[in-house]
């Protein structure tokens, strides 16, 4: 198991490094930065020397490939560069800007899973016929609107109308309420989609059935068996929300004029501020991926068919996979989010 | 075992005179679109104390159906539409959820079908065996854990407590089964309905299950609902058979008397097309009229190694033209890998392969194909091994186009299609039946269509992999009976994969016995079933089941 | 458990048909019902043809030029010369939703083309050849996989510019890891199947197996997603051009016009409200006939 932890630790980092390289090599395609902008701008007055002074503070008067081993040698001692509009540090920058982004995603999580709780198991189970066809139908409704327009119906009603929330964040706990809601309710879609498909599939599974032939009702058949069961693709769909939160929580800033991650990723890119946006993507990605890591140091503690699965990947190391073969989530796919087959066929 | 005469029912039960278990006139039927389709219609049966009632039918005879009905799991769409089941004299088909479920399980059990899915992947066996205990009895958590243990012993498991902390993909097939019946038996139920409890298993684990049940039952006075498919198992093990035909109870019998003398039409067909009272070899003796034939199929020290674990192990064979070899076995013995390497689907790792003459052995996939015009393979399952896509007729065709030019389909049109009707109506297909999807016909039509593939060339040699045991007795029987005709008709050679013996039996002329990748015994069919060389062949005999039925 | 009753086998196995035949008046009932017992396909069908038509041919729907700036016009309410009202130069809000169903739409067809197009050739790539070819292309899946989707698209439209076509492309080219990962595990699937196998046994060619069979069979889960990826492409690309990122004045995108209305929401919502709905409409209705054409390839 520890060396199974060791493994996706170490993928993890490779994967983080690859995907800072395509971040740089995108970003070095790009035919300004803000430097150039500046430099080039007749408004500055900036003589040529000037220019090559910038350029030369911020390294871009060397070859690509050399900016590109400095910024990695940068990185690998916690410095993410400079902001090329703001010439502050980048980390300061992520730093300063994080724990607001930070609350706000937490949040939208923890709504979005307890309202994908709520729907998965009264979509299944509700008393009430209605009930459950109106629970079953919001995944798709949810995952069919936009979170900006999420946010600013939100807006609209609960500060403009009601007055409920205030309209611009004033750093209470009630500010935050109204974009944590608008991620919630974005990231709930696809997990209680996924929640209630697996119910269902758990619920036709034969050990179900013999279950119910031995006395058991409802109650007992869903503690005892079908919420572990079904919770397992929720689990891996998790880690993806967190993918999705960081993108609605860009969205989401903008709608509620908060201060965050996501202003300091627009103004970097209005500005073509590369370092920041660098710097985001890292951050982000990082986030994202450890998540990931998380959720499959987690599955095979709760599934122990991974745990075999991963056991024996330890003695058969050199098989090939030929893609019929279920390999666990754990073993060579996981780290990529992918979307389980429910959500792509719904 | 049960080959004994000795009356089943048990003698210390001192239960309340009176059937425990009685259907009356049960009409069941599943809602399918705005219409009602019946599924069983006015069946009828009375279950003594101790008394082990065998339910035999094809697929889709309803035999399943009623299994449900008596525990009241009926399918959401599934509906009573007529008659009472009732328990020990009280009905108990109009119940509420809340006192049928407390019958359920303590009054009324099930062994299920599939034991590979019947139990919960996440959680731990013995826990799984404690949910009846903990539905039905006062126990606390100690004294549960105790009975489990207990009730693992029973069921022939040694080490219990490892047992009971493992999880099911750790157990095999057989061992999961007897896991579902320790917790079928663990309040002491009056009645088991089994339903298929076997399938799926190698005939060894298969007599043994059966084996463990009788014992059970036996011991406890319990009454037993078999559902089963296998008339051979219901000779074997039951006092009563009824035989289900269209949702109908067909004959309800004594056993004895049934294998007798059956009353219904159907039933005696049913009887027999059971593969032990088929022989399509005339001459049982194995001589061959006119010498040995020259070799179809040479296999010399074949091996197949995957990393890992050795599939084939050294095994050597020789098949003459015109005759066929059957190789025998259970799951994981080899023979499914040895029909790969004779067909090119896979190579050998050491060895020598000859198929009419070339050497194959190491050939790989490409340098194969010239050889495909002569040998052909039909798999067990017919529909996976067409393109979704596909109708019958390209289904058919596909070979025929393999061996012509690129881009010639078009003009030679019509001379495949008479060639894809020729072969199936040598596979007893009509004409029309080209244009049909395979989803529309039925698993008997599907492998007529397979075999018809595999014949458009006019190969040599046709492997047959297992190419009978996904269907229903009587057609088996029909298809064996066409595999006959068109080897005599046109002089092939057939190597038979098969795990049923008595299959085996009917068609071959010389068989080889697989286990665990290497040949325990080979020889002709009368020696080898008559006085088995290896121990074995000897146990695979034993639990063959169906001797009722074959030593009348 | 069999829910479905098959048909019982009587002894003499070919005289079997089959599925039993219908009756012809049953039929056509059926036939006649289908509207109704699917009136939420009709009606997504409906939603759909005519934000095509809008796009196609938005002369039809509105008469007013989606840029006319109208001085005395502003910020009027919705009424019948005005359905969605006006915005702040006076423009008619509806007209300008019309038009828009050009840029929204167009911009998804774009990026899902690009996003298929792309992910097939790594996918299939991978799933034919294998071995390092398919080593490499899951690496570089993995890695696109990692960085959150929505942040790659927006570092894509830093590189590319802004613009419709720009959002359309960072979309579409986000979306091609995922296609590329589906399609790879399609054609494995195919390639493993026992119809290829018995198509091999038979004889097929290697090039006929590829072409007769894998790619087709491949071809259909693809189209499930394809659907679905359309709605999620109207709605990033709203996104994108909601945070300015996007289509640029004075185009009336969606995201755009949501955008544009935004300031002017404590007095005239509508002006948010009417082109945020559309937004929604549109994604719902392709949504849901998405899971129709999913339920059906199920069947």
């Amino acid at each position: 198991m520890a060396r199974y932890v060791l493994k996706r630790l170490m993928h993890t980092v490779l994967v983080l490094w690859a995907a800072y390289t395509l971040a740089f090599i995108l970003l070095t395609a790009l035919p300004g930065n803000a430097i150039s902008n500046l430099i080039n701008n007749p408004q500055n007055q900036l003589t040529p020397e000037d220019g090559k002074l910038l350029k030369a503070f911020y390294g871009l008067d060397h070859p690509v490939v050399v900016q590109y081993v400095r910024a990695l040698d940068a990185l690998l001692h916690g410095n993410l560069g400079y902001s090329l509009s703001s010439g502050v540090k980048v980390s300061d920058l992520l730093g300063d800007a994080l724990p607001g982004t930070l609350r706000l995603t937490a949040l939208g999580f923890v709504l979005g899973a307890v309202i994908a709780a709520g729907v998965g198991v009264g979509g299944s189970y509700a008393r009430w016929n209605w009930l459950r066809t109106l629970l079953r139908s919001f995944p798709a409704l949810a995952a069919s609107v936009p979170s900006f327009v999420i946010g600013i119906l939100i807006l609209y009603y609960f500060s403009f109308q009601l007055h409920l929330i205030p309209a611009v964040d004033d750093g209470t706990f009630l500010a935050l309420v109204g974009p944590a809601v608008t991620l919630g309710v974005m990231i709930s879609a696809p997990l209680s989609q996924v929640f209630s498909a697996s119910i269902a599939a758990t619920r036709r599974q034969p050990f179900v059935h013999v279950l119910h032939a031995r006395g058991a009702g409802e109650r007992y058949i869903f503690g005892r068996g079908v919420l572990r069961n079904s919770s397992l693709p929720v689990l891996t769909m998790l880690g993806l929300a967190v993918g999705e939160l960081i993108a609605g929580s860009v969205v989401t800033e903008a709608v509620f004029a908060r201060n965050g991650i996501g202003q300091i990723t627009l103004n970097a890119v209005n500005t073509q501020d590369l370092p920041v946006v660098q710097g985001v993507v890292l951050v982000a990605t990082a986030g994202y991926v450890l998540v990931n890591l998380v959720v499959d140091v987690v599955h095979p503690l709760i599934d122990p068919r991974i745990r075999a699965d991963i056991l024996a990947a330890r003695s058969k190391r050199t098989k090939r996979s030929t893609g019929s073969t279920p390999t666990g989530p754990g073993v060579d796919e996981a780290m990529s989010p992918r979307l389980p087959e429910e959500v792509a066929a719904r | 075992m049960s080959s004994d005469v000795t009356p089943r029912v048990a003698r210390d039960i001192t239960a309340p005179s009176g059937p425990v278990l009685a259907v009356e006139d049960l009409s069941v039927g599943y809602q399918a679109g705005r219409g009602t389709k019946t599924a069983v219609e006015h069946i009828s049966f009375e279950l003594e104390p101790g008394q082990v009632l065998a339910l035999v039918g094809e697929s889709g005879s309803g035999k399943s159906t009623i299994g449900h009905a008596i525990l009241g799991l009926l399918p959401t769409n599934g509906r009573l539409l007529g008659g009472s089941v009732r328990y020990r004299g009280r009905t108990i088909s109009d119940l509420s959820g809340g006192r049928l479920r407390g019958l359920r399980g303590r009054a009324i059990s099930l062994i299920p079908q599939d034991p590979t899915v019947s139990l919960d992947p996440v959680r731990r066996v013995g826990p799984q065996v404690e949910d009846v205990l903990r539905l039905h009895t006062s126990l606390d958590t100690e004294a549960r854990r105790q009975r489990v243990h207990e009730l693992f012993e029973l069921v022939g498991f040694d080490d219990v407590e490892r047992r009971y902390r493992q999880f099911p993909h750790e157990l095999s097939g057989g061992m999961r089964q007897r896991v579902l019946i320790a917790a079928a038996v663990a309040v002491e139920p009056d009645v088991i309905v089994a339903d298929e409890p076997t399938s799926g298993l190698d005939a060894t684990v298969q007599a043994q299950v059966l084996d463990l049940i009788d014992d059970l039952r036996r011991r406890g006075g319990t009454s037993v609902v078999l559902i089963t498919h296998d008339l051979g198992v219901a000779a074997d093990r039951s006092d009563l058979v009824g035989v289900l035909r269209d949702g109908r109870l067909a004959e309800l019998a004594p056993t004895a008397a049934f294998v007798q003398n059956p009353q219904d039409e159907y039933s005696r067909h049913l009887l027999d097309n059971v593969p032990a009272r088929l022989s399509f070899v005339t001459d049982r003796s194995g001589g061959t009229p006119s010498g040995d034939p020259e070799p179809a199929v040479e296999v010399r020290n074949l091996s197949k190694r995957y990393e890992g674990h050795t599939a084939v192990d050294d095994i050597s064979f020789t098949v003459g033209r015109g005759r066929t070899f059957s190789i025998v076995g259970e799951s994981g013995s080899g023979k499914s890998t040895t029909a790969r390497v004779l067909t090119g689907l896979t190579q050998a790792t050491a060895g020598r392969v000859s198929l009419l003459g070339t050497e194959v052995g190491t050939l790989n996939t490409k340098a194969f194909r010239p050889l495909r015009r002569d040998v052909q393979i039909v798999f067990q399952n017919p529909y996976a091994s067409f393109d979704p896509r596909f109708d019958v007729l390209s289904v058919v065709e596909e070979p025929l186009r393999s061996f012509q030019p690129a881009g010639s389909a078009r003009r030679r049109r019509q001379e495949n299609r008479d060639r894809v009707v020729a072969a199936l109506e040598a596979a007893s297909l009509p004409a029309s039946f080209l244009h049909r999807h395979p989803r529309e016909l039925s698993g008997g039509q599907r492998q007529r269509v397979a075999i018809a593939r595999a014949l458009v060339l006019e190969p040599k040699v046709v492997v047959l992999d297992e190419p009978i045991s996904a269907l229903d007795v009587s057609v088996q029987a029909q298809i064996l009976e066409l595999l006959v005709k068109l080897q005599s008709e046109l002089g092939l050679t057939y190597v038979f994969i098969s795990h049923d013996l008595a299959v085996v039996r009917a068609i071959s002329v010389r068989v080889a016995v697989m286990r665990r990748g290497r040949i325990v015994e080979q020889g002709e069919i009368a020696q080898v079933f008559e006085s088995p060389a290896s121990p074995y062949t000897a146990q695979l005999l034993g639990a063959m089941a169906g001797r009722q039925l074959a030593g009348r | 458990m069999t829910t479905t009753i098959e048909n019982p086998t009587p002894p003499v196995e070919v005289r079997q048909t089959g599925q039993p035949g219908k009756a012809p008046r049953g039929r056509t009932l059926t036939i006649l019902l289908w509207p109704i017992r699917h009136w939420s396909v009709v009606v997504a069908g409906a939603v759909l043809v005519v934000a095509v038509l809008w796009a196609l041919v938005p002369g039809w729907f509105a008469h007013s030029d989606p840029t006319a700036i109208g001085a005395t016009d502003k910020l009027l309410p919705p009424s019948s010369a005005h359905w969605f009202g006006t915005d702040r130069l006076g423009r008619d809000q509806y007209t300008r939703v019309v038009h828009g169903a050009r840029a929204s739409l167009s911009g998804s067809v774009v990026a899902v083309a690009l996003g298929v197009a792309v992910g097939s050739v790594f996918g299939a790539l991978a799933g034919w050849f294998g071995r390092w070819i398919d080593a490499i292309v899951m690496r570089l899946i993995d890695v696109v996989l990692s960085i959150p989707g929505f942040l790659l698209a927006i570092t894509i439209v830093v590189v590319l510019g802004y613009g419709i076509l720009q959002a359309a492309a960072a979309v579409g080219l986000t979306s091609s890891a995922a296609f590329a990962r589906l399609i790879r595990s399609e054609v494995l699937r195919a390639k493993a199947s026992q119809y290829v196998e018995a198509a091999v046994a038979s004889g097929a060619r290697s090039s006929t197996v590829l072409l007769r069979h894998v790619v087709p069979n491949s071809l259909g889960p693809t189209l499930s997603l394809v659907t679905i990826q359309f709605g999620i492409a109207i709605i990033w690309i709203a996104s994108l051009s909601f945070l300015g990122l996007g289509a640029q004045p004075p185009s009336p995108e969606w995201g755009r016009l949501v955008a544009d209305g935004r300031n002017f929401m404590a007095s005239e919502p509508y002006l948010v409200v009417y082109p945020a709905l559309t937004v929604a409409a549109v994604v719902l209705a392709g949504n849901r006939l998405a899971r129709h054409f999913a339920e059906r390839q199920k069947r």
